[in-house]
């Protein structure tokens, strides 16, 4: 039988006019698409190797180059499509299974594309955020039902104070992305710009490396079934805890970092022998039901002298809202939700494309079940996997998010262009890799402001969005599911997500 | 459209309204007719488009006011035999009797109109608080579940009187000016859309609140969701249902004063609780923000709200709609104009206009018997 061939996704263009031969593109690709022929002074470019980061697109000086998709087609067939047909070819060539990086690229319904937002006219102003205050201040974090109070000589005292509260400028924060999926000059970049935007960013389960020392009060430093790089000074220097359970790129499965990427550095983070593969298993093997989560969410608040927020972190699957529920009941002060589209730095194409359900439909039945039990006020909720704009994270929160979470497209801010190949370790954009040859051309300081500028822009977005509905404080959208229409969803959609169908008034 | 039809549709759906609201109290609780009132709402004549108004007064029942009193209103004979079965076999009706009314040609879609004196079966033995559980749920019970009855006003010496038509209209109807009271609230409403159901006229009430609102309120999703989360359905007759249910659960169940009430429905801004200097005043603003985020009232408004003890004007943080207070000796007006005040009150002490999200908060101390003014 003839071998097998891969396909190119990719063809590289190479504008021989503008082309002068500098050989960049040469020097700084990672997967050795292009090679300088020292004969023929030619530079041939190897379009099978091509995983369309466009890297040297943006890099050529003199804009030669220009990357386009391959239109090469097999016979049109609407069930074996070009994709299923060359996975085939590469599982009989490899007897292995196939892996990939970022959030499912499956075309599933998105709900966000069916739900549009209200403005006010007349009966109600709209607000002008340039004119008017417009506020987005979140608390992420255990509320009580009421407040105690004292009144001494006209002046109120309270007599319960709240404690343990993440406090944010804006409902957004940066998703768990470990050390080690991820570069430590990205881990900076999120870091120092969380701090910055007065957000919070989250350490994955990469440890908290001693360079991120000084952003440990705005880090969520996660506790995965691996238990990697946790100890107590982990716990101790940390805004919060979240306890992984499970994401949305790969419910049901642990994390992996391979051995190859284990270097010095993240040994020593991680707590492990430097070379050695980081594989954390698919459950906790001390959680094995809900009480067992129970004890590990009091053992962490005890480490902690209860002055730290615990939260747990689940994928969004069928039983989602009981899930939730258990999970508040068990203690915890949030709970992150991941999508199906939650992004990874590496998990099975089988998983990450087929397991889990919509983050739009698991917010709006976790925050109806929380509030039908009465307990919605224990527990935050943050909303994960695949937020793409600023009106996403208005549309999670009118269904009931206290915040989100943002992964790809903060790496999108740092250069990434989402080319899937996060697992190689050889993302040219420095970000998903640890060869300082590449993680050098992510500069902090500059990827710090990139994040920055972006949670601004959607940060007045939103107020802009908020001001139009004629609201000024974002705990007035929050939840507030009057503020939605959806377009073209049926009955039982509309039901779940507890929003009105266009054309439906108050 | 017929009135099945429009009632069909108020039920289902909250109207947008712009309107015009008064209030007048006596600090010492010294009774007053009902004439004032009328006066001065019907001045307002441009808030309102002659598609609702009403009233409510307290102190008007003395000789009843140990007893739990109803209005309700019926689309027909045969569900007030069914209610009427349900409230006998709950209450012992002191007495009952139809709201006496005077024909008015011009009103339309009249429904059955009548009130109740009950008292609990044995529940002179109970607290207050858990009477005030049983009349609430009672009330809810009969507007959720019996179709075509609808409970307008459930306190005790107090009563709601209200209807499709202007406030002159309703004045009339109702003979405002033959009841004495010590509160008087009105209201005249302009909304967006044509209405024929009598229940969705303001003011709203439940137990001995009533409110009266000008405005639209945007939080009103979850404002809703946050009281259900606390057992209180909206029967969507009106988003002014809202402010009344936050009242009873922050007041009567959280127990807080008006003021922290005021600051809860239109919360300070974060901006002035950064610059607060006083750390304990800090501390508690920004506790109150966080545990009643939900309960912030967003959007235009201007209400009145009344208890027996009690009337608070209230703007929302940024005073969208226009109130007015002013005071002379004994009474204090509240109006969403001055004209509305001046008109029965020709020399005010005082005039004011309240700040935004600053309430007016008049106690009445009522000395035990009210004197006749």
């Amino acid at each position: 039988m003839a071998k097998a061939k891969n396909i190119a996704e990719f063809i590289i263009e190479r504008d021989e006019k503008k082309c002068i031969k500098c050989q960049a593109c040469v020097r700084v690709c990672s997967n050795d698409v292009h090679n300088y022929d020292e004969e023929t002074e030619e530079i041939l470019s190897d379009n099978i190797k091509c995983v369309g980061c466009h890297f040297c697109e943006d890099i050529c000086p003199t804009g030669a180059l220009t990357i386009r998709r391959n239109l090469s087609e097999t016979k049109e067939n609407a069930h074996w499509t070009r994709d299923y047909i060359y996975k085939v070819v590469k599982q009989a060539s490899t007897g292995g299974i196939l892996l990939t990086g970022m959030g499912n690229d499956r075309p599933y319904k998105n709900y966000f594309e069916h739900i549009v937002l209200n403005a006010a006219q007349v009966t109600n102003p709209s607000i002008d955020p340039l004119r008017e205050p417009m506020e987005l201040k979140t608390f992420i974090g255990r509320k009580p039902d009421r407040i105690i109070y004292d009144k001494t000589r006209g002046k109120y005292i309270l007599k319960e104070r709240v404690t343990n509260l993440l406090e944010l400028e804006l409902p957004v924060m940066f998703s768990a992305m470990s050390f080690g999926s991820i570069s430590l000059n990205a881990c900076k970049s999120l870091a120092k710009a969380a701090s910055a935007s007065g957000v919070y960013w989250n350490t994955g389960e990469g440890g908290l490396h001693k360079d991120l020392y000084p952003y440990a009060d705005r880090a969520i430093v996660q506790i995965a079934s691996g238990r990697f790089g946790v100890n107590v000074e982990y716990l101790e220097k940390a805004a919060a805890v979240e306890i992984k359970i499970g994401q949305g790129a790969k419910p049901g499965i642990g994390g992996h970092l391979p051995g190859e990427k284990v270097s010095e550095e993240i040994s020593l983070t991680r707590m492990i022998p430097e070379g050695s593969d980081a594989i954390s298993p698919a459950p906790h093997h001390d959680i094995y039901s809900i009480e067992d989560l129970r004890q590990l969410i009091f053992a962490i608040k005890e480490a902690t002298s209860y002055r730290k927020p615990v939260g747990v972190k689940i994928a969004a699957v069928h039983n989602v809202a009981p899930i939730a529920s258990g999970i508040v009941r068990a203690g915890a002060d949030f709970i992150t939700i991941d999508g199906i589209r939650g992004g990874t730095g590496a998990a099975p194409v089988a998983i990450r494309d087929n397991v889990g359900i919509p983050i739009e439909i698991a917010v709006a039945v976790v925050d109806q079940r929380l509030r039908e039990e009465g307990i919605r006020n224990q527990a935050s909720i943050i909303a994960a996997g695949g937020f793409r704009t600023s009106a996403d994270i208005v549309k999670a929160i009118a269904l009931g998010a206290d915040a989100v979470y943002i992964g790809t497209a903060a790496l999108i801010a740092l250069g990434c262009h989402v080319c899937q190949k996060c697992y190689t370790g050889k993302c040219n954009w420095g970000i998903a890799t640890q060869d300082p040859y590449l993680t050098r051309r992510l500069n902090p300081e500059i990827g710090a402001k990139r994040l920055s500028n972006l949670l601004r822009a959607w940060a007045l977005e939103i107020k802009e969005m908020l001001g139009g509905m004629g609201i000024n404080a974002i705990e007035s959208l929050r939840g507030n599911r009057e503020q939605l229409r959806a377009v073209g969803l049926n009955e039982v959609e509309l039901n779940l997500l507890g929003i009105k169908h266009a054309g439906e008034a108050w | 459209m017929e009135y099945d039809q429009l009632r069909k549709l108020e039920k289902n759906a909250h109207i947008p309204s712009g309107c015009g609201i008064s209030g007048i109290v006596n600090r010492k609780g010294n009774l007053f007719s009902g004439e004032k009132i009328i006066t001065s709402i019907c001045l307002m004549t441009e808030r309102g488009n002659g598609l609702g108004a009403g009233y409510a007064g307290y102190g008007i029942y003395p000789e009843f006011k140990e007893s739990w009193c109803f209005h309700i209103m019926y689309d027909d004979i045969r569900v007030k035999e069914t209610v009427e079965a349900f409230l006998e076999n709950r209450f012992d009706i002191v007495n009952e009797e139809p709201i006496p009314v005077k024909n008015v040609k011009t009103l339309k879609y009249i429904p059955l109109l009548h009130r109740y004196f009950v008292d609990i079966k044995n529940g002179r033995k109970e607290d207050l608080y858990s009477q005030q559980e049983y009349i609430l749920s009672t009330v809810m019970n009969i507007n959720k579940n019996f179709d075509g009855a609808c409970v307008f006003s459930s306190g005790k010496n107090m009563g709601i009187f209200k209807g499709v038509g202007n406030p002159e209209e309703i004045g009339e109807f109702y003979k405002i000016y033959d009841y004495k009271g010590y509160i008087w609230t009105a209201h005249n409403r302009f909304p967006t859309n044509t209405v024929g159901w009598w229940g969705g006229a303001h003011p709203f009430g439940i137990l001995d609140w009533s409110v009266v609102h000008n405005g639209e309120i945007s939080s009103y999703g979850i404002n809703r969701r946050y009281l259900e989360n606390a057992g209180y359905y909206c029967t969507l007759f009106t988003d002014t249902e809202v402010i009344t249910y936050l009242f009873d659960l922050l007041n009567r169940k959280h127990k807080l004063d008006f003021e922290v009430i005021g600051d809860i429905l239109a919360a300070p801004f974060w901006d002035s609780i950064d610059i607060e200097q006083d750390m304990e005043n800090k501390d508690f603003w920004k506790t109150l923000r966080i545990i009643y985020s939900s309960a912030l009232v967003n959007g235009p408004f201007a209400i009145i709200v009344a208890n027996s003890n009690t009337i608070i004007g209230l703007n929302d943080r940024l005073k969208l709609r226009p109130l007015v207070s002013a005071e002379k000796g004994d009474f204090v007006y509240l109006a969403s104009e001055e004209s509305a005040i001046r008109c029965i009150c020709r020399n005010p002490e005082r005039v004011w206009m309240p700040d935004a999200g600053e309430p007016v908060i008049v106690n009445v101390k009522r000395d035990r018997k009210g004197k006749d003014g």
